[in-house]
């Protein structure tokens, strides 16, 4: 059941569509950009993990849902959050560790959520979220509402029983649940192609009785048709499905991390596959959009970007009674 | 005359009257409803010891059989919880936490802390506890404390049938991650319990027994060994105040600690092993509290820093026991002579 798509085709997208997408992969190329700039700079805390390079992912994915959906994500979560349209101030914010935060700051940077819009959190365990996933599939089952849920995770968390377990149990079950695997290439600084006993995370669909297909990461509209597909079947009762979304990541595990276990791919997918690049010559190209309406996009999100930041560092610090609270007892 | 019912029906009607009352309630687990798939009887189990018997006629498509994936299920459970079902999911044995521990601490626990209190987690997870059963060392921990140590989750360990009605109905009526241990020694115990529903607040101990001369706390099964020890201790002149605190998370300290500056001494029975244990957090916090009220030092009777062993013979030593708690009540009692 494996296999990759055929030459993906984007005619379903309109204009606006398309400037919905572009909008979401640059806001998340700029925020994950500010933060590495920021982070060098000292003031932000704690660990921070970048999604640059991987923007199509989240975008081609989360353009099918709506607020009926839900998704989980990952220590890398920040791409997954815009996506699915968290607050791009009070992100900034929770990472800077601000009581105007999503999380009034008490979450942090692997741990921004917004359950008002289905996004259930990044994790701070890698393969947390493929069985919460299930469960919310369930209710949207269970409620008849005709959500989906999205479970987004790693190479790494492909090799975690708890993944394996879910995409079981979503078969079993016959679940609303689409599992992205996002194979960048590296669990922390482990190769995937030593660390994933298959060829592909794909090949694995085959043993849990569901649909799995590869794609190619950087580009846009090859992800935008899988999950099409996946999410569609999903709604129509038709189960889950898993979809291998490879790429590679711009940044190291974490902000600091040498990456002295790499090769020299980033500069070449920087260069030569980019998302973002391929996406704007693709539009261009074809004439669906002009360059004049992705740079006002850019010129829109790079503002956004350094009111975020500005805003994020001029916000309080959560207040000391915060400690004690949003736990339903204290001794 | 009042109806008499196990702890058993209890809980089974317990869940009934909560998914008749609310169809967000959802049950499932591992042979939750038995026979799934296979060629016989539907409905064949109701769970490994029968408590969720007869629910999958009376519910059907919300009872379920799940595979044998603690991580998956009790995460489910945890995720459909935010998303608009209030699951109860059994973990078949207490035990089984470590092979799903993440999904419950992890995840399930930090959800409202971490989200900023923008997450509603209203899920059950009922699960059995307990030696007694010659089920050796991997069926019969009493890990309530693992549990108990966690910042948001809350913790219920009802002793009789009355408490477990009403203190299941109350877990799923709660919007915070529940765990519901049910000592597998009670299943068969029975005792008045009201056809009505009705919930038990949690944080409310319940006091079993009056008595002014020392205030034996005891945990689950062991409140009816601490009552029975209490009668005996009677017929010497000894009365004991039993106190069941019903719900270790959130723990009822006051009334605790309130019966200890009456008597003045303070027993604590739990079978699981002593170290880092609901009896030494007890002990701790009435020794910090009400030190100037006590006569004597705190006695704990636990089980022994062991694994639970298989043959009958060393369980029922690793259990405590009448004897123990009788002999430890003394000691106390005695001090202070």
């Amino acid at each position: 059941m494996t296999g990759t798509l055929r030459n993906p085709v984007s005619q379903e997208l309109g204009p606006d569509q398309l400037l919905e997408a572009y909008r979401m992969m640059r806001t998340i190329r700029d925020f994950e950009e500010r933060v590495h700039e920021e982070f060098a700079g000292g003031d932000i805390p704690g660990f921070v993990h970048l999604y640059a390079g991987e923007e199509a992912s989240a975008a081609g994915v989360c353009l099918h849902l709506d607020d009926r959906d839900a998704i989980a994500s990952t220590h890398r979560g920040h791409g997954h959050c815009i996506a699915k349209g968290v607050d791009v101030l009070g992100m900034m914010a929770e990472i800077y560790g601000k009581s105007t935060g999503s999380c009034k700051g008490k979450g942090g940077s692997m741990h921004i959520a917004d359950l008002s819009k289905g996004m259930l959190g990044a994790n701070g365990i890698v393969g947390g979220g493929p069985p919460l996933i299930c469960g919310r599939a369930l209710a949207s089952k269970q409620l008849g509402t005709g959500g989906v849920a999205v479970a987004f995770f790693g190479d790494g968390a492909s090799n975690q029983g708890t993944t394996l377990e879910s995409l079981n149990l979503a078969t079993v079950w016959n679940l609303p649940a689409i599992f992205v695997a996002e194979n960048n290439g590296y669990a922390e600084a482990t190769s995937s192609t030593w660390s994933v006993a298959t060829d592909d995370i794909a090949d694995r669909a085959a043993a849990f009785g569901m649909p799995g297909v590869i794609v190619d990461g950087f580009d846009f509209f090859a992800v935008h048709e899988a999950a099409g597909e996946a999410v569609a079947r999903a709604r129509e009762g038709g189960g889950p499905t898993l979809i291998e979304v490879k790429f590679t990541r711009y940044f190291g595990h974490f902000e600091g991390d040498q990456q002295l276990y790499r090769g020299d791919e980033v500069a070449q997918a920087r260069d030569k596959l980019d998302c973002l690049k391929r996406f704007r010559a693709r539009v261009t190209e074809s004439g669906q959009l002009t360059t004049d309406q992705l740079d006002t996009i850019d010129a829109e999100v790079a503002a956004l970007i350094d009111r975020s930041v500005a805003e994020a560092k001029a916000a309080p610090k959560p207040a000391a009674a915060e400690l004690l609270t949003d736990v339903y007892v204290s001794y | 005359m009042a109806r008499s019912i196990s702890y058993r029906e209890a809980i089974n009607e317990a869940l009934a009257q909560e998914m008749e009352r609310d169809s967000r309630v959802v049950v499932f687990g591992e042979d939750n409803v038995g026979g799934t798939g296979a060629p016989g009887d539907i409905d064949a189990w109701g769970g490994v010891l029968g408590v969720t018997k007869g629910l999958y006629g009376k519910f059907p498509g919300r009872v379920m059989d799940t595979p044998i994936s603690e991580s998956a299920f009790i995460g489910a459970a945890i995720g459909a919880a935010t998303g608009g079902l209030r699951p109860v999911a059994e973990l078949m044995f207490i035990d089984f936490m470590g092979v799903c521990f993440d999904q419950i601490f992890n995840q399930a626990a930090k959800f409202r802390y971490m989200f900023g209190g923008n997450a509603v987690t209203p899920v059950v997870i009922r699960t059995m506890w307990g030696a007694g059963l010659r089920a050796a060392a991997q069926h019969s921990q009493s890990l309530l404390s693992v549990f108990t140590h966690i910042p948001g989750l809350k913790v219920a360990a009802p002793s009789n049938p009355y408490d477990a009605k009403g203190l299941l109905i109350a877990s799923i009526r709660d919007d915070d991650p529940v765990i519901f241990a049910e000592h597998k020694m009670l299943y068969d115990t029975t005792g008045e319990v009201p056809e009505e529903s009705y919930s038990i607040p949690f944080g409310e101990a319940n006091v079993a027994r009056d008595g002014g001369d020392v205030t034996i706390v005891a945990i689950g099964r062991m409140v009816n060994t601490a009552l029975e020890a209490a009668a005996e201790l009677a017929g010497s002149g000894v009365e004991a105040e039993v106190i069941d605190p019903r719900t270790t998370s959130p723990l009822d300290l006051d009334t605790i600690l309130e019966s200890v500056e009456n008597t003045g001494r303070l027993v604590v029975v739990d079978e699981s092993n002593p170290r880092c244990s609901l009896a030494s957090d007890i002990s701790a916090s009435v020794a910090q509290e009400a030190f100037g009220a006590l006569l004597a030092p705190i006695q704990l009777v636990t089980g022994p820093h062991t694994p639970v062993p298989f043959a009958d013979s060393l369980e029922d030593l690793f259990i405590p026991d009448v004897p123990k708690i009788v002999g430890a009540v003394k000691t106390a009692v005695d001090w202070s002579k």
